[in-house]
């Protein structure tokens, strides 16, 4: 079954608390304040092309993870997608890819997630970047070649 | 985990408003002479006045209507805000707001635009709006559009009794319908 996205009020209500504390873990206090801003208005810009209202909270934390890195503060890549203790919604296509992701530069690995784990199409995916369809597309492929490459190497 | 401060929740909500990526910006007027009042505004102008309740069913049908970027913005709703103010005090007769009928189907808007010209003080009959519409048997289906009118003061079907003069009814209750034609002076 197919679930509607709810109207955006009720997303924002539901996450910003969390969004918040996030942001201010990983950007410090004076950031965060800037940063709840852009995430928000990331995921706003997205919103209307969301098809479903599946995994809203881990994509509201990637759209934040890649506001605070475009803000030049890189964290531990490995920590960004799937630090959250309280996560407990199923989500498998999401976590695997989670892992399998875990080496790629964060551009890259967002888009990955974001187009095969979340199944975004990549005009959504550039709008929760902060960039656009292009970009999201070349991440995307850059961020899969990268990954194939590996495997072979293995 | 630490709340959002006010200022910030309130700076998202002005920036979103700002930002033309709202479907609907809406407020809740809390404290008007007929109760707390849902409205909303879309980028083609008014297209909700509620009486609602429960807001979050409300919502939801402004999210099927209009699309799923629906925000409480109260800057957005300022000019809204000022003309039922008016209204309400007796200060305004006639609303100089845009409205986005979109998402009414086209017997009902028809209906609502023969609805807007019954004037400030004044009333009709559902018969008399069903002939002005060329549909004169459909007395009962006018009364339906009243029913689901989606803006409700503005579009005045506060304004349509029974042919006998009597109320009839009031998607807000008939309360508020005896109330506002009080305030217009249709009533004595």
């Amino acid at each position: 079954m197919v679930t509607g996205v709810p109207p955006f009020e009720r997303f924002y209500e539901t996450y910003k608390v969390e969004v918040f504390a996030f942001l201010r873990r990983r950007a410090g206090r004076d950031s965060a304040d800037d940063l709840f801003q852009e995430t928000f208005l990331r995921a706003l810009r997205a919103y209307g092309r969301l098809e479903h209202g599946e995994h809203l909270r881990a994509w509201v934390l990637t759209i934040a993870t890649n506001a605070v890195i475009d803000a030049g503060r890189r964290e531990r890549p490995s920590a960004e997608l799937n630090d959250d203790p309280a996560g407990e919604d199923e989500r498998p296509a999401f976590e695997e890819l989670a892992a399998l992701t875990d080496d790629l530069p964060p551009k890259e690995r967002a888009a990955v997630v974001l187009r095969y784990g979340y199944d975004l199409d990549y005009d959504t995916i550039g709008a929760a970047l902060g960039s656009n369809e292009q970009a999201a597309r070349q991440a995307a492929s850059a961020g899969v070649r990268r990954l194939r490459k590996e495997k072979e190497q293995r | 985990m630490t709340p959002v401060p006010t200022v910030l929740d309130e700076r998202f909500r002005a920036a979103a408003a700002a930002s033309g990526d709202l479907d609907v910006a809406y407020d809740v007027l809390d404290d008007t002479p007929v109760g707390p009042l849902l409205v909303g505004v879309s980028e083609r102008g008014l297209c909700r006045v509620g009486f609602d309740p429960e807001p979050e069913a409300e919502l939801e049908r402004l999210a099927r209507e209009f699309g799923p970027r629906v925000l409480r913005t109260p800057s957005a709703l300022d000019r809204v805000r000022r003309e039922l103010d008016e209204y309400f005090d007796g200060r305004r007769q006639a609303f100089d707001l845009e409205l986005d009928l979109s998402a009414t189907p086209e017997f009902h808007r028809r209906v609502l635009a023969e609805l807007n010209r019954v004037e400030y003080g004044h009333t009709t009959t559902y018969g008399t709006l069903a002939k002005l519409v060329g549909a004169p048997r459909a007395a009962r289906a006018v009364g339906t559009v009243m029913n689901r009118n989606p803006m409700p003061i503005v579009l005045p079907c506060h304004r349509v009794v029974g042919a006998n003069g009597s109320l009839t009814g009031y998607g807000g209750g008939l309360d508020r319908k005896e109330w506002l034609l009080r305030l217009e002076g249709a009533l004595l």
